[in-house]
Parts: structure tokens; C-alpha cells; sequence
């Protein structure tokens, strides 16, 4: 396929996701009181329930054993290098958000990385005081006004919202590195991303664990901190609720 | 100085004056009690202690720094509603030995590791602290306190993990305990006894 043929493969898609992502806008009176919106529950849960038994059965041992097996220091390298290849889908996000500083820095960060860091192995822009940033086309809804739509949990990938599965079937097209590079090159990048994931199920096996296999029910607790935590990253502060400490009835406890 | 600044610092300390009473809480007893709560975990993770000795100095600083009647009645939610006075002091004791040993079996990973205060801010009326933990090996991430002087003293009344409400979440576990339990509360209470 050329490279022109892609690229506008690549923006029917996103015009018709970016749709779908706007029906999904959540109606008022069907987030509970917690700010959710999880409509699509029932099959949520056969998902989660899936997801839950291909982390027991191979991704928990498989994550445990990577991290067990190989020193720090190489799974760090890992890291690094499944980061400075996201890096270029970093840019474009930056400069689609109007952020054109976070976009110099991550440009900076790439070819200092790609170079002196040989091939991105190494972190050495941040030794630098460029510290790494994380964006992705979900964000880039986010700043473009976008509703989160509802809750989704995805099958392998977790947890999810409509805008952020928009966003990561998106992010598939506009990392310039997928245009540029041949295969076997391509795949590098999808190798060492699926390692780095299980770096990070290794490094945090007890929170992980204790959200899927310790809490009374699995499904609601990822749920709850997923969200949390992403409008947290994406600085949507009006999405939180808070009790008033005034205003709460603690009679009798 | 001309008489319409004149006015307007007038007018400014009017409207500031009543909302701070010479006693009220303020930035920097806020932040005190932050550093003192860290300071008095770090030095149980330095002690060195067994397990249970180390859960028991948990609870007990999380009995005396935080606002624990607060903590449980948000914790049951609308269920607290329903609850009678001797579930609602079974659920405070029973809640506050959970989150002792279920946070503290975590304290393990801060080993090492220091929390920073970043800064202070009033919100409404209570104040947020916010810190940042610095743990070894691990990128630094934002943990949040909210402070607030409601039963007369200063204590915590909330923490928050890059963004995750930690009440919120144990009020979604325990709202799954008491269905999992057909709606029990005294069966909920029992479970969080062997839980964490």
C-alpha cells in the first residue's frame, strides 16, 4: 500500500471513531455517583473475566519470571527503547494539542536518545533534565473538547474509555516511525512494548494483584482506579467528586 | 495611596477576616501534620519490627493522625444509613485494622524511599498537601492529603495516588463485600476483619 493510500485510510477512520466517540457522550442522569458511566457492564465483565484468567494462567508468570530473570538494568533498557520509538506518536500529539513546548522537548528527547542513547537503549536526554512525557490521540480528544464516553474494559489491554479506544486505534496511524520503518524493523517496536508491559505487571505484581485477586469484586476496583487515574494524567479535575468534610454525616462511627 | 486601593484592601480584609478565626487551620499546621504522619512512618519502616508489631504501629498512627469517623462513615456510604450504633462502631474498629494491615503490608515498597511536600493550598474548607514520593527504582509519583480541622484537631481526612480516591476505593469494596454478602453488615463486618 503507499504511503498515500495509509494516510487516508488512517483519516476515514479517525472521522468515522471520532463519531462514534461523540454518540458516546454519557447523558447526565446515567453516571452514578462515583462519575461513572459503564452502560456496556454485562459484556464488560465476560471481558474482564477473561482478562483476569490470561493474567493468571500467563501474563502474571510470564511478567514475574521477566522480571525475575533479566538484571534491572536491561529491563530498563527494554523500556527505553519501546519509549523512544513512541516517541515521534508523542510529537504528533503534542503539536495536534497546540503544544508546541512539549513537542520541542520530545523532539529534543528523541534525537538526543536515538543517538548518544544508541538507538533510544538509554535515557540520556533525562539525565539532561528532559524528562519523559506521555501523550496519545485519547488525550488529543480530551483537549479537543471530546467526552470520555462510556467505560469500556478491553480484551489483553484492560481497562479503557470510548474517547481513549478511539485514541489507541488512532495512535496505530499517526506514529510516523510505522510509515518509515520495513518489516522486520516494524515489529521491534510491538516486541519491546509487550516486553516493557510485562516489566511493569513485574515491578508492580502487589498492587496488581491485590486490585484483581485480593478485593471483593476485581471488575469494579480496576474500573474505579482506571478512571480515576486517567483524568487524573489528563488534569480533568471536574470529573472528581468530593464529600465536603463538614457536611458528612459521621454520627455514631 | 488613593481611596479607591484604600477601599479595596478594606473591603479585601472584611471578606478575609471572618473565614480566619485566630485558630483555625492554616498552611502550615497543614503541612506540619504531613511531615510529622511521614516522619512517624518512616520511622516505623526503620524500626525494623516484625510484621504484626509494625501493622499495630500502622493503626495506631492512623488512629492518631486521621479523621477515623470520617474516614469510616464515608467508607460505608449509604449503607451507614441502615447501621445501628454498635454495627457503626464494629465497622470504625474493624476498618481501621484492615487498612492498617492492607496499606501497611505496602509500606515494605517505601523502604528507602522519602515523600517530599510540594506544597499547600486551601480548598473550600479543608486544605490539600500535596507530596511526592520518591521511590527506589520507580519514576516519582504525586500522593495527595486532605487536611482538615473539622473534629477540632488537625488530621487527614483522605489520601489520593496519582489522582486514585483511596476512600473511594474502599467504599467500592466495601459496598462489594455487603452485596457479596446478600446485604449483610455484620457479615461485611466480619469478612474486613479477615481481610487485607
Amino acid at each position: 500500500m503507499t504511503l498515500f493510500a495509509r494516510l487516508l485510510r488512517g483519516a476515514l477512520l479517525l472521522l468515522s471513531v471520532c463519531a462514534v466517540a461523540a454518540c458516546a457522550t454519557a447523558p447526565q442522569d446515567t453516571v452514578s455517583e462515583d462519575g461513572i458511566f459503564d452502560p456496556y457492564e454485562a459484556q464488560n465483565r465476560k471481558v474482564h473475566a477473561f482478562n483476569r484468567g490470561l493474567d493468571r494462567a500467563i501474563v502474571r508468570p510470564a511478567a514475574i519470571g521477566y522480571s525475575t530473570i533479566l538484571p534491572d538494568d536491561i529491563e530498563d533498557s527494554v523500556g527505553n527503547f519501546a519509549r523512544n520509538l513512541g516517541e515521534p506518536s508523542v510529537i504528533v500529539n503534542s503539536v495536534l494539542q497546540g503544544d508546541l513546548q512539549g513537542a520541542g522537548q520530545s523532539s529534543v528527547r528523541f534525537v538526543t536518545n536515538s543517538t548518544l542513547g544508541i538507538l533510544g537503549l538509554f535515557d540520556v536526554a533525562n539525565e539532561f533534565d528532559l524528562a519523559p512525557r506521555d501523550t496519545d490521540f485519547g488525550e488529543t480528544l480530551y483537549v479537543w473538547g471530546v467526552g470520555e464516553g462510556a467505560y469500556i474494559e478491553l480484551p489483553v489491554l484492560g481497562p479503557s474509555t470510548a474517547r481513549n479506544t478511539t485514541g489507541k486505534v488512532v495512535d496505530l496511524f499517526t506514529n510516523p516511525l510505522s510509515y518509515t520503518l520495513d518489516s522486520p524493523e516494524a515489529y521491534y517496536g510491538t516486541v519491546a512494548g509487550v516486553a516493557s508491559g510485562l516489566s511493569t505487571r513485574g515491578r508492580f505484581t502487589d498492587t496488581v494483584d491485590s486490585i484483581l485477586y485480593e478485593s471483593a469484586d476485581s471488575y469494579a476496583q480496576a474500573r474505579l482506579i482506571y478512571l480515576q487515574n486517567r483524568r487524573f494524567a489528563l488534569g480533568d479535575g471536574a470529573a472528581t467528586t468530593e464529600i465536603d468534610p463538614f457536611g458528612l454525616d459521621t454520627e455514631g462511627f | 495611596m488613593n481611596r479607591r486601593h484604600f477601599l479595596a484592601m478594606g473591603g479585601g480584609a472584611a471578606l478575609i477576616l471572618p473565614a480566619m478565626p485566630a485558630l483555625a487551620l492554616t498552611e502550615a499546621r497543614a503541612e506540619r501534620l504531613v511531615n510529622t504522619l511521614v516522619a512517624d512512618i518512616n520511622g516505623v519502616i526503620a524500626s525494623g519490627k516484625g510484621e504484626t508489631a509494625m501493622f499495630r504501629d500502622f493503626e495506631r498512627i492512623f488512629a492518631r493522625y486521621s479523621d477515623t469517623s470520617y474516614i469510616s462513615a464515608y467508607a460505608m456510604g449509604v449503607d451507614g444509613r441502615r447501621a445501628s450504633g454498635a454495627q457503626k462502631r464494629a465497622f470504625s474498629d474493624a476498618f481501621q485494622g484492615y487498612i492498617a494491615r492492607k496499606y501497611g503490608a505496602r509500606f515494605r515498597e517505601f523502604i528507602g524511599g522519602r515523600l517530599e511536600v510540594k506544597g499547600v493550598k486551601q480548598v473550600k474548607n479543608w486544605y490539600e498537601v500535596e507530596t511526592t514520593a520518591f521511590l527506589r527504582g520507580e519514576a516519582p509519583f504525586a500522593v495527595t492529603f486532605h487536611v482538615s480541622d473539622r473534629t477540632g484537631k488537625d488530621l487527614f481526612f483522605n489520601m489520593f495516588i496519582e489522582g486514585v480516591n483511596l476512600l473511594l476505593t474502599e467504599r467500592t469494596e466495601v459496598g462489594a463485600l455487603i452485596d457479596r454478602n446478600g446485604g449483610s453488615i455484620d457479615a461485611m463486618i466480619d469478612d474486613l476483619k479477615r481481610a487485607g
